[in-house]
């Protein structure tokens, strides 16, 4: 559907489209209640709770006062609608300032304040330097002479660099009509149509870009005014922004804003899982007891009960009398599940997700940025991850680009010793002007989009969007090539102090199918025309002209990416002034469809690429980030598995994991390729390597896979079950050229396995794979925020401590400090055990003339509290004054807190506390309780302990002893077999069948797997049909 | 909004420094070393068995002697309920016993009695705490249902079924043909007789009705003295359970005949409970009660013995703790 915007023409749009009014709210003030309750009670257990608590009311059944479950029921429910609540109320106060918002808008001539909810579509609105834009604006006029104004785009994309805009050409007028597709996904897209209404060109239709947009929540930088008309509304744009980062097509126009920023779709932990399935199990149990109990009751109460003239029964009762004694079961079954647990869960997890907030050794020295745990409820997941899966740019490096080694007309620059730029020979051949050398510099320095930026001190800096052209401007410029100025079109440069000037007549910008740019300039002193481009070896080399020499070229890419560095091809092609002129109209043509514009403009771009000739390889170091390797080796000795998915070439993802212990060299790895262009290929390279894998899994040899991109969408769409046992068996993977979309579909794979999965990336390319793993991980690094805005957790960056530390340390915290809790929370055994032994001990020790009813009630539960206490102890492994707070002081309230109560003459228990503290028998029976209880309790786990311990206890020994908590000489990682899961890690809290754990995470929560899995297939459909409409820039290269 | 917001505010979050928040606090991380398993095991014997020995020693120390009457104060086996509900029936019973060991006074008189639900929800429940001790609330008997009014609505003090159900057989002690004195003074607790229930209450109404339940109150006592009531009212949490009678105060000697005069008027035939005349001494334990003891020697005796297994495991079949090879992922395929 198009779109017609009416420039200045309110009256016509009002009606049709949306206003600019951004609503965040989740709720008004009128449905806050109900719908919150609903939300709140969509989950069983709470839905267990409220049954109890209604049961409660109704005091012929009731065994306790019903405030005690309305109380704790009404406070959590309280405290997570306030929590609610706050948030929404928030949201409606970020949404008022930025709808009240006053912005200037030109109407008739006539520069007007109004509110930002006001713009309409076809609005002229009217920006200064700095300004946020309000809506999706087509750029009409600009301060800059030549039609040019620069945005920041990093709320939108994450990208920090600016980015220029431009006017439309021949666009002088006020009046016209733009003809605009309907708001999508892409916001690197805009192919829409600009006609201009008489007494201007009639009927001309002019090409609209991106390049001529101003998108919502960018800000204009750099410029001192600009103008635009607003083409898409704030509606439009929640819809554009949800699609973006969701990467989910076909979501309606009703999407808000909300989604888009980040309320996380629950994501259930293990241990969530688990209650809730517990839950129902129990809820299971308690109806199978209270029928066969209630039962049993009611006949017990017909023979027996009626013999008992001092309960003086009713003869006739009332007819739900039947139902009373199962109820009474039933009620006296809830403390199964305690109210309790929810709340101590709740509470312990944002503790952990806190001290995660909190962690110093987790704070980015550099830009001061801390770790940020986005979502609280998932912390102790973090000691359970078995698969990692990892971003390489940005995350395993650095994302600094250092230009490091070239090759220039079979000549080698840069050695062991140093790199080229320090090389004496290219200092030389710069000096004495070598033709070659010079061609080389002028391509680097002038084929790209950078920006020079001039401080007030007279240094330059350059604003590129990829960090490879920055680090080719920059290493150019310190070969004194210095790219000084980009004026519009005009290029100067600057090169051993003399200026040249180049106009740039068309850029033929980079995709990541066509993996090359160029761009076309004028020299301004001869008037020549030249092509200049740059590319990756596989789509440069094979474009040269008939007779050159690439062997060397090719050997350089070949050296180069065995060292682990970048490589990029440099060609150039003088061009005739005429085939330019004829190439000049098809592009603009090709540039102003609106439908499949891109593949024709790469389908034009391709006709003037040809018969270059290449100047050489440069090549550029993506450095390492400090501590990667050791880090990764600990991982990895744990027994966690590393897939590391990159958008880079084999080579070079292969040389990064060689040189970060992703895989070990020969001859103890074995690195097997899956490779293969057709199906057939991809099913005999994927069926040896899984031959292979097969085999060597018993030896201890370290075998990985690498997969690129295009083998990976076949293996996934064809060969999906031999590939699912491949996974498995491998512990590490390369995925070498692959998309954000299938980077998500490997996360889901190994999801679908049942293993926990963690996601760590830092670009917008990582955000569907963090969203979409157990755990995401996001990084606010040099490639913007939106990785880290999707994440349950971020980090600021990973210089310094390493990151992977970072996250091993947190896991371990989590994983240490989280054992007593929750053995507490779930080893239910114990407490029946408990149970069943003070119940014992206290109606013997307190026989005949003691058993009075409140003493023996007082003292079955001192026997629980004391029991409990020792128990915890024993089940704690550190204590910490706080956990000696805890438990002793657990115990020491209880006792100040009944002696309270008995000392209030109107309390049942009046005096209670006292007589049985001045008993010996009292003291004596509490004794015998703990060591009863805790004897056989402290003589198993000791057996089992020393005599058949688990992985967890032999670690805790070494390091309490003081040894290595791992011995890295010694340990051999061993491939995995499916069945043998006993191998995963940490997996002492976990009940024995883990399947049943995790199961409702994939069988009860059918639309959440809906939800993740549709979209995917259907933007991979998407894909295959017209592969050169994806749309990601090399960024995540 | 911008990045550069979000990261200067966090910056600015950055808490104070502290151990707790950096979880640096000092920690001690107690693991199980046989050292420690065993001493803690030989220590709990060490400590266990003379406490029981104790236990056992007191509770040898109490003299009891018991006696079952509610089989034998019965003329005729098949008719037994209509016997005792009737009210003209001469229900008076002798019964005697020797008393097997000297008893120092204070020598305790109990009345035990079995299968005897006083824990039962239904009746555990028909009791007013208030109208017990507030004058003022004496028409608070809806908690008492079904014995909380006459049946022309006036209502019952004291009310509920517990009260109604008072035991009232009564026993009278003689030694050598000379009434023995039986205390029923301050046999009730304390707290009880000046908190719970008030002395300005007196019992009205009370077993007025058609159904007779138990014992009848003397309407001109006041409930603060009438500590049967006190006592029953004290449910007890068990099915058997003994409660006090009265006291005896003066000592017993050996091979001393006893003669009670029971007048078996409770009713436990209805549901085939039993009635025991309890009559005993009390040490710091308690009464006689040999489980605590006995309990106590079980636990020592268990303790001992393990930790002597334990010994002999870690001499003959010793396991270093914390050994790495003991991974399983450190175990070579071919040794698992």
């Amino acid at each position: 559907m198009k779109r017609y915007v009416y420039i200045n023409d309110e009256n016509l749009a009002k009606d049709i489209y949306c206003d600019n009014r951004i609503s965040n709210r989740k709720y008004t003030i009128w449905n806050f209640l109900p719908k919150n309750l609903w939300e709140q009670f969509s989950r069983f257990m709470n839905q267990y709770f409220l049954l109890i608590a209604c049961l409660q009311l109704w005091s012929l059944i009731t065994p306790v006062n019903p405030a005690s479950t309305w109380g704790p029921l009404i406070f959590i429910f309280a405290v997570s609608a306030s929590k609610e609540a706050w948030d929404d109320y928030n949201r409606y106060l970020l949404d008022k300032k930025a709808n009240e918002k006053e912005v200037w808008i030109v109407r008739q001539g006539i520069r007007k304040l109004i509110q930002a909810q006001d713009i309409c579509i076809g609005n002229i609105v009217w920006l200064r330097e700095n300004d946020e834009v309000p809506c999706d604006l087509v750029l009409l006029g600009t301060a800059d002479p030549q039609g040019f104004c620069y945005v920041e785009t990093a709320a939108l994309d994450g990208e920090t660099d600016l980015k220029t805009r431009s006017i439309p050409s021949a666009c002088m007028g006020i009046d016209g009509v733009i003809e605009c597709p309907s708001p999508d996904k892409d916001i690197r897209r805009f192919d829409a149509n600009m006609r201009l209404f008489p007494p201007f060109l009639d009927n001309d239709v002019f090409p609209l870009t991106i390049k001529n947009t101003l998108l919502q929540s960018c800000y204009l930088r750099n410029t001192e005014w600009a103008c635009g008309v607003a083409v898409y509304t704030v509606e439009d744009f929640y819809h554009v922004c949800v699609e973006m980062i969701r990467g989910i097509c076909g979501i309606g126009n009703q999407t808000k804003l909300g989604m888009c920023r980040g309320i996380p779709e629950p994501k259930l932990t293990a241990v969530d899982a688990m209650i809730d399935k517990l839950t129902g199990a129990i809820f299971v149990f308690q109806i199978v007891v209270v029928i066969v109990l209630g039962i049993a009751g009611n006949v017990w109460k017909d023979t027996e009960g009626r013999k008992l003239w001092y309960v003086r029964y009713p003869k006739e009762g009332p007819w739900y009398e039947l139902l009373v004694i199962p109820l009474r079961f039933e009620l006296l079954c809830s403390i199964m599940i305690p109210i309790s647990i929810k709340v101590s869960l709740d509470l312990v997890k944002s503790l952990y997700a806190k001290f995660i907030d909190w962690d110093d050794q987790m704070v980015d020295p550099e830009t001061g940025i801390r770790s940020n745990a986005t979502n609280t409820a998932i912390s102790e997941d973090l000691g359970q991850v078995e698969y990692i899966l990892t971003d390489k740019t940005g995350t395993l490096t650095e994302n600094k680009m250092i230009f490091k080694r070239c090759c220039i007309s079979g000549r080698f620059y840069g050695n062991e010793s140093g790199d080229a730029l320090t090389d004496a020979q290219l200092l030389n051949d710069v000096s004495t002007g070598s033709a070659d050398v010079i061609k080389f510099l002028k391509v680097m320095a002038i084929c790209n989009t950078v920006i020079p930026v001039r401080s007030k001190s007279g240094t330059i800096s350059y604003k590129a969007l990829s960090q490879d052209e920055e680090a080719l401007v920059c290493a150019a410029s310190r070969l004194r090539m210095i790219f000084e100025n980009k004026n519009g079109n005009i290029l100067d440069i600057k090169f051993n102090a003399s200026p040249l000037r180049y106009e740039v007549l068309d850029t033929l910008e980079f995709t990541s199918d066509r993996k090359r740019m160029s761009v076309v300039v004028r020299d301004c002193q001869s008037g020549e025309i030249f092509l200049l481009s740059k590319g990756a070896d596989e789509t440069i080399l094979p474009l040269t002209y008939t007779g050159q020499q690439v062997r060397t070229f090719a050997e350089a890419v070949e050296q180069y990416a065995q060292m682990g560095l970048r490589t990029l091809c440099l060609a150039w092609r003088k061009l005739d002034e005429g085939e330019y002129q004829e190439w000049a109209s098809m592009f603009k043509e090709a540039n102003s469809t609106l439908v499949d514009r891109e593949w024709r403009v790469a389908e034009v771009c391709q006709r003037l690429e040809h018969d270059l000739e290449i100047l050489g390889v440069a090549a550029i170091e993506d450095r390492l980030q400090e501590g990667v390797p050791e880090t990764i080796e600990t991982l990895r000795k744990a027994g966690i598995n590393f897939w590391m998915l990159t958008g880079d070439k084999m080579n070079t993802a292969i040389q990064i994991a060689l040189s970060c212990n992703f895989v070990s060299p020969e001859p103890k790895g074995q690195l097997l390729i899956i490779d293969g262009k057709t199906e057939d290929e991809v099913c005999r390279s994927l069926e040896r390597v899984l031959l292979t894998t097969r085999i060597t899994e018993s030896e201890p040899k370290d075998v990985a896979f690498v997969v690129d991109g295009w083998a990976l969408e076949i293996a996934l769409k064809h060969y999906r079950k031999a590939f699912t046992e491949l996974a498995i068996l491998s512990r590490t993977a390369i995925c070498c050229r692959v998309t954000p979309s299938q980077k998500a579909q490997l996360v889901e794979l190994l999801k679908l396995c049942d293993y926990r999965t963690l996601a760590i990336g830092d670009g917008g390319n990582d955000v569907r794979m963090i969203q979409q793993a157990d755990i995401g991980v996001g990084i606010s690094g040099r490639e913007g925020l939106q990785a880290a805005r999707a994440a349950d957790y971020s980090i600021g960056s990973v210089s310094g401590t390493s990151l992977f530390n970072s996250v091993s340390l947190m896991a371990y915290n989590v994983f240490y400090t989280s054992v007593p809790v929750l053995v507490s929370v779930l080893d239910k055994d114990l407490s029946e055990r408990t149970a069943i032994v003070v119940f014992v001990i206290t109606i013997h020790s307190y026989a005949f003339e003691k058993s009075e009813m409140e003493e023996v009630a007082m003292v079955a539960l001192s026997g629980c509290i004391w029991l409990q206490a020792f128990v915890v102890a024993l089940e704690t492994n550190s204590f910490t004054i706080l956990q000696h707070l805890a438990i002793w002081g657990n115990l020491l309230g209880f006792y100040v807190i009944n002696w309270i109560v008995s000392a209030i003459p109107a309390s049942g228990m009046y005096t209670i506390m006292f007589r049985l503290c001045k008993q010996p028998s009292y003291w004596v029976t509490m004794i015998l309780i703990v060591a009863t209880g805790m004897g056989p309790v402290l003589a198993l786990k000791y057996l089992r302990y020393t005599y058949r311990s688990s992985k967890i206890n032999i670690l805790q020994q070494a390091e309490r002893l003081g040894g290595p908590i791992l011995s890295l000489g010694i340990i051999e990682p061993q491939s995995r077999s499916p069945l043998d899961k006993d191998l995963a890690p940490l997996s002492i809290t976990q009940p024995k069948n883990r399947t049943s754990v995790y199961e409702p995470l994939l069988s009860e929560s059918p639309s959440a797997t809906r939800r993740s899995i549709g979209p995917a297939q259907r933007f991979d459909y998407f894909q295959s049909q017209s592969p050169l409409a994806s749309t990601y820039t090399r960024k995540d290269n | 909004m911008s990045s550069d917001d979000g990261s200067s505010k966090k910056v600015s979050r950055k808490p104070r420094y502290s151990r707790f928040t950096q979880q640096e606090l000092p920690a001690c991380k107690p693991i199980l070393t046989p050292a420690l398993v065993i001493g803690i095991l030989m220590c709990l014997g060490i400590i266990s068995i003379p406490i029981g020995l104790l236990a056992l020693s007191a509770s040898k120390n109490v003299v009891e002697v018991v006696d079952r009457y509610d089989d034998v104060c019965i003329p005729s086996t098949d008719q037994k309920v209509g016997f005792i509900k009737d009210p003209a029936t001469n229900k008076t019973c002798i019964r005697t016993f020797t008393i097997p060991k000297k008893m120092r006074k204070p020598v305790y008189v109990y009345y035990q009695l079995d299968n005897f639900y006083q824990n039962h929800r239904r009746y555990v429940k028909s009791r007013s705490d208030r109208q017990l001790w507030n004058p003022k609330a004496e028409s608070s008997t809806t908690v008492c249902d079904p014995e909380g009014q006459t049946g022309d609505g006036k209502p019952i003090v004291p009310c509920g079924l517990i009260a109604w159900s008072l035991f009232n057989d009564t026993y009278m002690l003689s030694k050598n043909d000379a009434a023995l004195q039986i205390n029923k003074k301050d046999i009730a607790w304390r707290s009880d007789r000046t908190h719970k229930f008030s002395s300005n209450i007196y019992p009205k109404n009370f077993q007025n009705g058609t159904l007779i339940g138990g014992g009848k109150l003397d309407e001109s006592i006041p409930l603060s003295q009438q500590e049967d009531l006190m006592v029953w009212m004290r449910t007890s949490a068990l099915p058997t359970f003994r409660k006090l009678y009265g006291k005896i105060e003066t000592d017993l000697e050996a091979n001393e005949k006893i003669t009670v005069t029971i007048q078996n008027n409770y009713n436990t035939y209805s549901f085939n409970g039993k009635k025991k005349l309890v009559i005993s001494t009390a040490t710091w334990i308690g009464g006689k009660n040999d489980f605590i003891g006995k309990m106590y020697m079980a636990v020592g005796g268990t303790s001992i013995v393990l930790g002597v297994i334990f010994s002999l495991l870690y001499v003959f079949k010793p396991r270093p703790l914390g050994d790495p090879s003991y991974l399983s992922w450190n175990k070579s395929p071919t040794l698992d």
